[in-house]
C-alpha cells in the first residue's frame, strides 16, 4: 500500500468512526438543538470518509463501501482517540474540540499538498470543519464559563490528551500543544502519544454494530 | 444542416440533435431535492456542460459532502439527459470550487421567497462564530433583529436563525 493511501485511510478511518461515535449521541443529546448539531456534524464526518475512501479506493481497486465495512477491526487505521465511546458531555466536548483542532491542523497541511486530489478535497472538507471548531469552540467556552463545567472539561482533556497527541504525526503535533495550552491557558502533560494501529476495545463493538446490516445480506447484495 | 449552423450533430439514425444549451435548459429544470424551489443549475452545482460524439458529460459539485441528495441528484440528471436521446457522463468534482456565493441571483431570490435566508458572501478571513450571531434580514418580515439559535439544521446546508420582530424561526443557507 502506497504512503498516499496509507494517509488517506488513516484520516477516512478517523472520520467515519468519529461520524459513528457522534451520531450516537442522535435522539439523546441534552437538548435538541444538541442531538441536531451532532447527528448534523456526524452526517458531514461520513460525508468526507466516504470522499477519502473512494480516493484510496481508486487506487486499491476497490470501492469506498468496501473499504469502510468489508475490513476487519485490527485493519482499520483509526486514531484510538476517535474509538472511545464516551456517552458523558464533558468528555463529548473535550474529544469533539480536541479532535477538531487536530484535524485542522492536519487539513492546513493538506491543503498545501502538491497532490492536487488530496489539496482540492483537504480544502473543501475544511469549509465544512470550520462549523464544527465554531461548535466546539463555543462549548469549551461555555463550559469553561461555569466552577462546575471548567472542572469537568478540564478533566476530561487531561485524560484525553495522550489520544489526542495520537492523531497528528511527530512533525504536526507541537501546533496542538501550542493551541490547546492556549485556548485552556494551562500547560498540558508532556506525555506519549496513543499511536495508531493499537484499537481499543471499543472499536470493535462499534464495528459490529456498524457493519451488522451489510453482514447480514448476501455477498453481491445491491443497496 | 447549413455550414453556418453551429449547433453539433450527434451520433446518427435517431438520435436528436443535442447542444449543449439543450442540456442547460434541461438541468435548469431539475429541482434540488431538498430545496425544490431552487434547480441545481440556480444551485451553481453544475460546474460544466460539454457535448461530444452522442455523450453529455457533466461536471458537477456537492454542496456538502454528506448531502444524501448527491445521488439523487445524478440520477436526475442522467435521465433528463437520455430524455435529450444522449448518454450521460456524470463526473463529480470535489474540491474548493464550489461556494455559496455560485448561488445565482435568481436562485437566492426564489430561497428568500422559501423562506430560507440566502447564504452571507464568503469572507477572506477565518470564519468565526460572531459574524454570522450579526443580525441577518428574515426572509418573512425583514427584520434584521434575529439571532442564531444553532449552527446545526435539519439539513447540512442550513443553520437557523430566529427572528425577534416576527418571532419566527427560519433556515439560512450556510456560507460555504
Amino acid at each position: 500500500m502506497s504512503d498516499r493511501t496509507d494517509l488517506l485511510l488513516a484520516i477516512a478511518d478517523d472520520e467515519l468512526i468519529l461520524g459513528w461515535r457522534n451520531s450516537e449521541w442522535t435522539g439523546i443529546a441534552p437538548f435538541l438543538e444538541e442531538d441536531v448539531a451532532f447527528s448534523s456534524i456526524a452526517q458531514n464526518e461520513i460525508g468526507h470518509a466516504r470522499a477519502l475512501y473512494e480516493l484510496a479506493a481508486a487506487e486499491l481497486g476497490t470501492t469506498a463501501d468496501e473499504l469502510a465495512f468489508d475490513r476487519e477491526p485490527g485493519e482499520y487505521r483509526s486514531a484510538p482517540l476517535v474509538e472511545l465511546r464516551r456517552l458523558e458531555w464533558a468528555r463529548t466536548i473535550a474529544r469533539h474540540w480536541l479532535y477538531e483542532t487536530a484535524d485542522e491542523i492536519r487539513l492546513a497541511a493538506l491543503k498545501a499538498s502538491d497532490d492536487p486530489e488530496i489539496a482540492g478535497l483537504a480544502a473543501k472538507m475544511d469549509r465544512e470543519e470550520a462549523y464544527h471548531r465554531m461548535h466546539a469552540e463555543m462549548w469549551v467556552d461555555r463550559l469553561l464559563a461555569t466552577e462546575e463545567g471548567s472542572e469537568r472539561l478540564q478533566e476530561a482533556v487531561d485524560e484525553l490528551w495522550p489520544y489526542a497527541l495520537g492523531v497528528l504525526d511527530d512533525e504536526l503535533r507541537p501546533e496542538l500543544v501550542a493551541r490547546a495550552q492556549e485556548k485552556l491557558e494551562r500547560a498540558l502533560a508532556d506525555v506519549e502519544p496513543v499511536p495508531r494501529g493499537v484499537h481499543e476495545a471499543e472499536l470493535a463493538e462499534l464495528w459490529e454494530e456498524m457493519t451488522s446490516a451489510r453482514r447480514s445480506a448476501p455477498a453481491g447484495a445491491q443497496w | 444542416m447549413g455550414g453556418d449552423d453551429l449547433r453539433q450533430t450527434l451520433g446518427t439514425g435517431w438520435r436528436a440533435v443535442v447542444t449543449v444549451d439543450d442540456v442547460w435548459a434541461a438541468l435548469a429544470e431539475i429541482p434540488d431535492p431538498e430545496i425544490p424551489v431552487i434547480s441545481i443549475v440556480d444551485l451553481g452545482v453544475v460546474k460544466g456542460v460539454e457535448v461530444t460524439n452522442g455523450t453529455v458529460s457533466v461536471e458537477f459539485t456537492p454542496t456538502f459532502m454528506g448531502c444524501p441528495a448527491l445521488d439523487t441528484m445524478r440520477l436526475a440528471m442522467e435521465a433528463r439527459i437520455a430524455e435529450l436521446g444522449a448518454s450521460a457522463d456524470i463526473h463529480v468534482r470535489l474540491d474548493d470550487s464550489w461556494s455559496t456565493d455560485d448561488i445565482t441571483a435568481e436562485g437566492r431570490e426564489k430561497l428568500r421567497a422559501a423562506g430560507f435566508a440566502p447564504p452571507a458572501p464568503r469572507v477572506a478571513e477565518k470564519l468565526e462564530l460572531v459574524q454570522l450571531q450579526r443580525g441577518f434580514r428574515c426572509p418573512y418580515c425583514g427584520s434584521t433583529s434575529t439571532k442564531l439559535e444553532n449552527l446545526f439544521g435539519p439539513t447540512p446546508c442550513r443553520s437557523i436563525r430566529y427572528c425577534e420582530e416576527c418571532r419566527q424561526p427560519f433556515e439560512q443557507f450556510k456560507t460555504i
